[in-house]
């Protein structure tokens, strides 16, 4: 865990600024957008639909993660409060009120932005392994909430037949095929919105402060105000990714805002590379494909598995996948040595 | 009317776990004047700095700008209010560019750091002054270069740019000559000066050059206390002075 932070710590060493256009390599950008819409057009024909609706789950939390990991330098070990959060609410709206999906998800979204102030306000006056364990406090109350409040929440038992409500249209209600397409467009806006704010204004400041945020403070920037911000619009994303997962399964279990999902998202993030937005979907795809395998082929040590190549990549490959191969990408182009503090 | 001075310090203090690094410090800067604040390592002068800019609570006294009490604000809230400081140790955004650093300073100053759904290209409406702030301080050929690999003077170049790019009224200036050569001290002699234009400065420095060519005014401190106050030349022929500090500089 000290480990983690500490990679959290010394990433933006490795990382690109946000600097983006204007900068070349245009082109390549096109290209790795347009590779990345065709993946997630054409995913559930070769991936088992409902998995491959997890993995869009998955990609977005964990893109959602790294705006606080990457971008503000802040290892949240608690978001598993927003995911299964918006869950339960997603859950109970779409449960209770037979609302269209979309608007139950959105529902869910809220519910998690609203839990995320009071948590964002309490806990980013820590940093480092601080703010780790009281996220960590925040979600296991969150835990403890959805366990003993059963009449609710189902307990144990998870909340149960939560319907897909879609405008009466069956094949998307009942065939998990056609509702990832319906629940595509949503997980691309969130994906959209998260890059939009790491390339904002707003993004530029987090940079600043998360590289140096006395100076940041020096210049004007209210620095605990932007942290609040940027962890609720980070729970935001993170809820609608888990309203979408509740959807998808019919089912929200207790799982959801367990410290072991908070984990899991960490641990894709890492494995993507922090700081590169996209990293932490690819790490999403490598890790539920990984998990299904293994279910699949009936090896119990999934852990074991998932926790060695966290290892191997936190001491072997420090920027995760996606930052790995950018890096070889661009110290192969013409930009000389250097940036490397 | 007598003007109020651009800062004020009344019965200052600040103690760290009994140590008391400031010591009732009544301090006076008179608006428009260049003000040094001098003394041997360990006299409190950072730690003045620290107090006034809002980076450290006060233990006891208090501080006002031009007459209005700023006591316990938040380091944000002060520099809102005019006041720009630069660091001793050189602190920067090591990814961003100059230009991009002194954008950020510009901007830093509105409240469009919060608009997140806006492409960070609505920045470049601070570029021309960006620019301008750039080449003042001599940077345009680094301007689009990480700061992390300009040389040292640069970064204490992008300093002052930075703290300018802020249009303070109130400029507090940590060690701007700190680990330069003399030829990068004399550039930044006269950068303060064209930059003190119409502003009130205080800085600290140990260099008795930089100190006699810009101070209207000097104060020695000397273990959290004011030792004497006057211009370069009565400080430097006080005898106080001369045992506590000056005696000590000379050979150096």
């Amino acid at each position: 865990m000290s480990n983690l932070t500490t990679d959290a710590d010394t990433a933006h060493f490795d990382l690109p600024s946000d600097r983006g256009e204007g900068h070349g390599r245009s082109p390549l950008r096109w290209l790795l957008l347009a590779a990345g819409l065709a993946v997630a057009v054409a995913l559930p024909w070769f991936v088992y639909p409902p998995i491959a609706m997890d993995i869009l789950c998955w990609a977005l939390f964990a893109i959602a993660l790294d705006i606080l990991l990457g971008y503000c330098g802040l290892l949240s070990f608690g978001h598993a409060a927003f995911w299964g959060g918006s869950a339960y609410a997603t859950g109970l709206v779409a449960v209770h009120y037979g609302v269209p999906f979309p608007l139950a998800v959105l529902a869910g979204m809220l519910f998690a932005m609203t839990i995320a102030v009071p948590i964002g306000y309490l806990s980013v006056r820590a940093t480092g392994i601080y703010f780790a364990m009281v996220t960590l406090a925040f979600a296991q109350m969150i835990y403890f909430i959805a366990n003993q409040w059963r009449d609710v929440t189902g307990g144990e038992n998870g909340l149960q037949a939560v319907p897909k409500t879609f405008f009466g249209i069956e094949a998307v209600e009942t065939e998990a095929f056609y509702f990832y397409y319906a629940a595509l467009p949503m997980i691309l806006l969130g994906m959209w919105a998260a890059w939009r704010i790491v390339h904002s204004p707003f993004g530029r400041v987090l940079v600043a402060i998360r590289d140096n945020s006395p100076r940041a403070r020096a210049l004007g920037y209210d620095v605990e105000r932007y942290k609040v911000i940027a962890f609720v619009l980070s729970a935001g994303l993170a809820g609608l990714a888990g309203g979408l997962f509740a959807i998808s399964h019919g089912f929200v279990s207790l799982q959801e805002v367990n410290w072991t999902t908070s984990g899991k998202v960490v641990l894709m993030t890492v494995l993507g590379g922090i700081g590169t937005l996209w990293g932490g979907a690819v790490g999403a795809g490598f890790i539920v494909q990984l998990e299904d395998y293994m279910a699949s082929s009936g090896f119990e040590g999934i852990g074991i598995v998932t926790g060695s190549v966290f290892v191997i990549v936190v001491l072997l490959f420090r920027r995760g996948i996606w930052g790995t191969v950018a890096h070889l990408v661009s110290s192969r182009s013409t930009r000389s040595a250097g940036r490397r503090g | 009317m007598p003007t109020q001075p651009a800062l004020r310090t009344s019965g200052l203090c600040k103690d760290f776990r009994g140590f008391r690094a400031v010591d009732t410090v009544d301090l006076e800067v008179a608006e428009g004047s260049i003000h040094a604040l001098v003394g041997p390592n360990g006299a409190g002068k950072t730690t003045l700095f620290n107090l006034l800019s809002g980076f450290l609570g006060v233990s006891a006294g208090r501080i006002a700008l031009f007459g209005r009490d700023i006591t316990g604000l938040q380091p944000e809230q002060i520099a809102h209010l005019g006041v720009a400081r630069s660091f001793q140790i050189t602190s920067l955004f090591e990814n961003l560019t100059p230009i991009e650093h002194v954008e950020l300073a510009l901007q830093g100053m509105t409240s469009e750091g919060y608009s997140f759904w806006r492409s960070h290209r609505s920045m470049h409406k601070f570029r021309p002054r960006a620019e301008e702030l750039v080449e003042e301080v001599g940077l345009t050929s680094m301007a689009h270069r990480p700061a992390g690999l300009l040389a040292y003077g640069q970064k204490r170049a992008l300093e002052m740019a930075l703290v300018s790019a802020l249009d303070p009224r109130v400029l507090l200036l940590d060690e701007p000559t700190a680990g330069m050569g003399m030829e990068d001290i004399d550039r930044t002699i006269e950068l303060v000066r064209r930059i003190a234009t119409g502003r009130t400065v205080v800085f600290v420095d140990h260099n008795m050059h930089v100190v006699g060519s810009l101070a209207d005014r000097v104060t020695v401190l000397q273990a959290g206390t004011v030792l004497a106050e006057g211009t370069y030349d009565e400080v430097r022929n006080d005898e106080r002075v001369v045992t506590a500090y000056l005696g000590e500089a000379d050979h150096a």
